[in-house]
């Protein structure tokens, strides 16, 4: 709610001038305000949207523990805190790129969401790396899919169709499905996640785009709050990363 | 956008004739027509469901299941539940009315962010073609539900299209939550604080809650199949190291909720029409407002009482059944404050007013029946009969729907400037509580005599119980019929709407026009009085600071 006294104070400053001020809106703080709640009320329910992922994961981690681990042993720890850091850094650069943007320094802002960019980029692309090699070891959950390479990669003992994981014993058969289980999950969860560093590419290139014309065309008072708002998403992209390397990569069980 | 076509004279601008092309319909802006585009296409839907439940009423009129084979009768009711849900229920109240009314009763002149606003009606109607396209062409007969394994692994029909279907009606829910949440924090004239909105708006306050923290759930789920079926992997399927149940407890932690997001807009339009035609402040304004809050949020932890007799833990069970006797507190605080409400006011037997207190005596049977399913020793004998199907339908036809209807009647005139013949619409309103009590009352009979659900045939000592449901049906279907033919005919032939024909409080019919200017309120208006002031009728609601040049003629909504 717009107090009394704020909506008069903005019109005897701005008017309607504020040429990015939406006709439904009073005032420019009022605007700003809408789209900072929206944007959060999305986050949220992103975090929804994930979160009956993450529950469904747990509760089949927590029943298949021993096959869990033993298929989390075939990711590459190496490219998972690779792809860490590159998100980090580009949450650092899409920062930079907010603040030139509050700042009104078109020419800077232009640079950081390019750079964001370029890390977002570098993130897909180790992830193509990563998927390929799973392709290649028949990880992918689909028919032709087999624990051959978990099997071998943990040197686990196979003998009369049953595997062996130290402290119980399951059917190869068994074994193939929950494992398959496992990949299921991790290329729902990295595949949806990806899926949102794609948007966000798709995104930041438009304001790019935006903030270059914005530095030729020298406008004084662009509206910062896209790139703002951008910025709040692409952080959440990031998190839901944070939140995936250990789940997925890190975390053991015995 | 085109330029104003419709501006004569002696006619004044109203959101109708601003523009009046099929472009300006389609790429429209505006919250009254989307509320208006919604109307139809809700309209449309619960047309397509009620001829699925007529046939299903139909089937059941004999005992022998001879009027169509089983698998067609799975079918039919997949097809009632999908469209009823989904594209009627869900969007009813919140999408159309929801939209028409709720940016003019807090003095705003649109909902935060119109864009999305349109994206929303977008994604309703391709999820509904799709979902109906895909319950035309060979349908489906998982039962709205979609459980696995009868959506994976023994699918028969256009499953994943369906899917597809209510995902995307479900982000059109989810764009109408973000919108209103913003809507009701950030566009509230000056003056209207939380405690002066009318309890609509608290009731679609908590309605979005929901909205925005359910439906993600579902939609991740329906997507899990999707990804099953499409890859043959097996989250839910335990040849292959999944859980079903994992899917019922995904399912229904949007799905209960989902009840709340039919039947609280509900209960926030009943607020309205009680008062109005009690001429007085609702009873217990705090508590009815706050009890929808409440009723979203213990909404959220009863979702395992849809599964008690899963093998669900004992324990849990117990929790769950607690948990849902509590949910049922807030709506009798509701109900109660109503009749308070309606005692000692001065009733006007309007003809909302009368489907409003049909909504009285339907809710309270369906209320009351669910605590008998709520408690697990009587839930194990009710669990899938008719006792359940009874019940639900009391809430969410008996409920859901004569509030609609209700909502309907009531701001009819606002929307298209016609009142409607009132003696038709009384009528109307008595056929449609005389039929729904002789359809569903029988199946409570019937449940508890232990008949199950989802069968077309059924042995012959039912026959007198479930021909009586069915001739109630068809009472009830010319109840329906009857608003359609004298609504459509009072657009016009209807007598010429006044601005408040109801002698409402409320900016909507205080201050808006009859019909609305394109932007609500020529001047922003500051509120200075409560909701529902009858006791006052000398102070008006809102009043306006001198002209300020900025705000005359508007902005370029007009052209």
């Amino acid at each position: 709610m717009v107090s009394v006294r704020e909506a008069e104070l903005h019109l005897i400053e701005h008017g309607r001038e504020v040429p990015h001020l939406g006709e439904q809106y009073e005032t420019i703080e009022q605007q700003n305000d809408a789209y900072t709640i929206g944007m959060w009320a999305f986050i949220v329910q992103e975090v929804l949207f994930f979160g009956g992922l993450f529950a469904s994961y747990a509760v089949y981690r927590f029943k298949y523990l021993y096959e869990f681990v033993a298929a989390h042993h075939t990711l590459s720890v190496v490219f998972g805190a690779l792809n860490t850091f590159v998100l980090l850094v580009s949450s650092y650069t899409m920062a930079r790129a907010v603040r030139a943007a509050m700042l009104q320094q078109h020419k800077t802002q232009f640079k950081y969401l390019l750079w964001t960019i370029f890390f977002a980029s570098i993130f897909m692309v180790n992830k193509y790396f990563e998927y390929s090699s799973k392709y290649h070891h028949q990880l992918i959950p689909n028919q032709s899919y087999s624990a051959e390479e978990v099997i071998h990669h943990n040197h686990l003992k196979v003998d009369n169709g049953m595997v062996d994981l130290g402290k119980r014993k399951v059917s190869l058969e068994e074994f193939t499905g929950r494992t398959k289980l496992f990949f299921s999950f991790y290329f729902i969860m990295t595949g949806l996640h990806g899926l949102h560093v794609l948007v966000g590419i798709i995104i930041l290139a438009i304001l790019a785009v935006r903030a270059y014309s914005d530095h030729i065309r020298r406008v004084p008072h662009a509206d910062y709050m896209p790139v703002e708002m951008v910025g709040l998403y692409w952080h959440f992209v990031d998190i839901v990363w944070i939140f995936l390397f250990p789940l997925l990569y890190l975390m053991g069980g015995q | 956008m085109a330029t104003i076509t419709a501006q004569t004279g002696t006619e004044r601008i109203n959101y109708l004739n601003v523009r009046t092309t099929v472009a300006s319909w389609l790429l429209t802006l505006d919250h009254k027509r989307i509320g208006i585009l919604y109307l139809l296409g809700i309209t449309l839907f619960f047309f397509l469901g009620s001829l699925a439940a007529a046939a299903i009423r139909l089937e059941l009129a004999t005992p022998k299941g001879d009027l169509m084979t089983s698998d067609t009768y799975n079918k039919m009711f997949t097809i009632h539940g999908v469209l009823m849900i989904f594209f009627f229920l869900i969007p009813s109240i919140p999408a159309s009315f929801g939209n028409f009314v709720l940016p003019m009763m807090i003095g705003a002149r649109d909902v935060a962010f119109p864009r999305l606003n349109l994206l929303s009606w977008y994604f309703y109607m391709i999820g509904g073609v799709l979902a109906t396209i895909a319950l035309l062409k060979g349908g489906i007969d998982t039962g709205w539900t979609f459980y696995t394994p009868y959506s994976s692994a023994f699918a028969k029909g256009e499953v994943s299209l369906a899917i597809v279907g209510v995902f995307l009606v479900g982000f059109s829910s989810i764009f109408t939550g973000i919108n209103f949440l913003v809507t009701i924090h950030k566009m509230r004239a000056p003056g209207m604080t939380w405690f002066r909105l009318p309890l609509f708006v608290w009731a679609m306050y908590a309605t979005s809650l929901i909205q925005v923290l359910g439906t993600p759930v579902v939609a991740i789920t329906l997507l899990l199949v999707a990804v099953e079926r499409t890859f043959g992997i097996g989250i839910f399927d335990p040849n292959r190291g999944g859980d079903p149940i994992l899917f019922q407890h995904l399912f229904w932690f949007y799905s209960h909720p989902a009840v709340y997001i039919m039947i609280l807009p509900g209960m926030g339009v009943i607020s309205e029409v009680i008062a109005t035609f009690s001429r007085r402040r609702v009873f217990g304004y705090h508590f009815v407002a706050f009890s929808s809050l409440a009723i979203a949020i213990i909404g959220f932890l009863v979702w395992g009482h849809h599964m008690f007799s899963t093998g669900q833990s004992i324990y849990a069970g117990i929790v769950f059944s607690f948990l849902t006797f509590l949910v049922a507190i807030p709506s009798a605080i509701k109900t109660f404050n109503w009749m308070a409400t309606i005692w000692k006011g001065r009733v006007h037997w309007e003809a909302p007013m009368i489907y409003a207190l049909g909504f009285l005596g339907l809710f309270v049977i369906g209320g009351l029946t669910g605590l008998h399913l709520a408690s697990l020793a009587t839930n194990v004998h009710l669990t899938d009969t008719y006792f359940v199907v009874a019940h639900f339908h009391y809430v969410m036809v008996g409920g859901a729907i004569m509030a609609y209807m209700a909502a309907l009647h009531y701001w009819w005139p606002k929307m298209t400037g016609r009142m409607y013949p009132q003696s038709w619409a009384k009528l109307a309103a008595l056929m449609v509580f005389v039929g729904f009590n002789l359809t569903f009352f029988p199946q409570f009979i019937l449940g508890y005599m232990g008949m199950p659900r989802r069968y077309h045939s059924y042995p012959e000592e039912w026959w007198a119980l479930n021909l009586l449901s069915s001739a109630g049906a068809s009472i009830l279907g010319l109840g329906y019929l009857l608003p359609a033919i004298y609504l459509v005919w009072s657009l016009k032939y209807g007598r010429i709407a006044e601005k408040n024909p109801w002698g409402a409080r409320g900016l909507e019919w205080e201050v808006v026009d009859t019909l609305p200017h394109p932007h609500n309120f020529e001047r922003t208006p500051i509120v200075t009085r409560p909701a529902y002031d009858y006791a006052h009728p000398e102070e008006p609601t809102a009043i306006f600071p001198a002209p300020r040049p900025a705000y005359v003629g508007g902005g370029g909504k007009d052209g």
